[in-house]
């Protein structure tokens, strides 16, 4: 088998359009989330969560792209080219053909359904743009990604809602050590935050009005965020060779389903899905110095989580740290795992582990260490991450310090 | 703008080219408008005169509106619209 290394990371949400913007705010502790600014926002009961501000797609694409890239794939391309340019990675002949993306989102392109049922609805048209099918479909920024980059190898897209991100990297991770890909590119984009999209959401009730507060025993829900995060997971040897900066090794990744209920967590499943990648890494509980959290700030997430965690690290869950940085970026729902994953990186390479902000009241059922409010230095030789899906469906990745 | 000029305008913008380099024997192959250029431009007259254009991608030689060059695509206009009224 071969080893999996992260050689480029690029992202865009609420934290900032870039890697080092989004690991500043982290580690300052930062809130990328606000009050939403889009159409008929006035008509929702939710009006707070994570947007990307200050986005044009206008000076990025040109006419014809932005024709047909919805914003979930224009997150996309500005992440994709930040972590491809990182890796220093251009792709021909053999690793062209050999190489692919494999991207997570959970909706695809929202706000392109959501304008076009509006003007064929609401506004009594009886015709929409050509290409409302090929900009909204969820491959649509995996190929994009493919036709950038010259990628002609194994691509497509992951939907595992909230897990979707993680699900992604979990199978890029599994092509490049089985030596099926020399080099993925992977992670995942969402962008939910249009009228249809949070109204949605709304209907579950478990949307907070105010704040995302995981772990806080005054915690009332969680807050939606948008964007993406790309990496480019590349086999260790082809990157030694070539001289590449190594981010973090990918070393383990697992998925479980709970095979019980279409939105409760489930304990089981999310403490099966945590001890499968260390036992796919082939590493013990005790190495594990930080997790980033699923962390919703919903009261059946975070409780369930905690326990979890309790029963596969035992007494040493005291001792490791666990944060939730969603409370800053919101969730990013099919994309979210993929930004979390910079949390990740941030404490095994920087030793600063990201904090979970918002945090205001102790929780005896959450009572683990969740670096409240503040960064913390802490030097970290393995970090999990956590998403944990409606629809029961886990995934968990382990990343080592190299 | 007459119907030639607005149907110039929708070409030459999706060719991104200046109108006057447009000329009514030019083919849509010949101002680099490939197939989704094309149903984009389809969709663009439909809006633009309010009209439904027989138009079929999956042959477009096969459908009753004829878009060998831009002159033809016109003419094809003008007996939409006359038939429309």
């Amino acid at each position: 088998m071969k080893r999996v290394v992260i050689t480029g990371a690029g992202t865009i949400n609420s934290l900032g359009h870039s890697v080092p913007e989004t690991l500043d705010a982290m580690r300052e502790g930062r809130c990328g989330i606000g009050q939403l600014d889009f159409r008929d926002v006035e008509r929702l009961a939710i009006q707070i969560g994570g947007q990307v501000r200050g986005f044009e797609a206008e000076g990025r694409f040109n006419r014809q792209q932005i024709s047909l890239y919805d914003r979930f794939t224009q997150f996309t391309l500005t992440a994709a080219e930040e972590a491809v340019r990182q890796a220093g990675l251009e792709f021909h002949g053999e690793l062209a053909a050999r190489s692919g993306v494999v991207l997570g989102t959970a909706g695809g392109g929202v706000s392109t359904w959501d304008d076009n049922y509006r003007s064929v609805y609401e506004d009594g048209k009886n015709r929409v743009h050509p290409f409302v099918v090929p900009k909204l479909m969820n491959n649509a920024a995996a190929s994009h990604v493919s036709m950038q980059y010259n990628l002609k190898g194994p691509s497509f897209t992951v939907s595992t809602a909230c897990a979707s991100s993680n699900h992604a990297m979990g199978l890029a991770f599994q092509l490049v050590r089985s030596g099926a890909a020399p080099v993925m590119v992977t992670g995942g984009s969402e962008s939910m935050l249009c009228f249809g999209g949070v109204k949605a959401w709304e209907g579950l009730r478990v949307m907070s009005k105010d704040a995302c507060r995981p772990f806080s025993a005054n915690r009332n829900g969680m807050v939606q965020g948008e964007g993406a995060g790309i990496f480019v997971f590349e086999e260790y040897e082809h990157a030694r060779k070539r001289g590449a900066e190594i981010l973090a090794e990918v070393v383990g990744s697992a998925m479980t389903s709970d095979a019980s209920d279409i939105v409760m967590p489930s304990k089981q499943g999310a403490a099966r899905a945590m001890a499968g990648a260390l036992a796919d890494a082939g590493i013990n509980g005790d190495a594990v110095g930080y997790i980033n959290a699923h962390g919703t700030g919903t009261a059946a997430n975070d409780k369930t989580e905690c326990a979890a965690v309790a029963d596969v690290f035992g007494p040493h869950a005291d001792e490791l740290m666990i944060s939730s940085t969603k409370s800053m970026h919101g969730h990013l729902i099919g994309g979210t795992g993929a930004v979390e994953l910079l949390a990740c990186i941030m404490a095994l390479r920087d030793g600063v582990i990201a904090p979970t902000i918002g945090y205001e009241e102790p929780d005896p059922e959450c009572a683990l260490d969740v670096v409240p409010n503040e960064a913390r230095e802490a030097r970290v030789d393995v970090a999990l991450s956590n998403a944990f899906a409606f629809g029961g469906l886990n995934a968990v990745l382990a990343l080592r310090r190299i | 703008m007459s119907t030639r000029d607005k149907v110039i305008a929708i070409i030459a913008e999706q060719a991104v080219l200046d109108p006057s380099d447009v000329s009514e024997d030019s083919t849509l192959e010949e101002l680099g408008i490939d197939s989704l250029g094309l149903v984009e431009s389809i969709f663009a007259i439909e809006e633009e005169f309010d009209i439904s254009i027989p138009f079929n991608a999956n042959e477009p030689s096969q459908s009753d509106f004829d878009i060998s060059n831009v002159a033809a695509i016109i003419a094809g206009i003008d007996k939409l619209i006359a038939a429309q009224s």
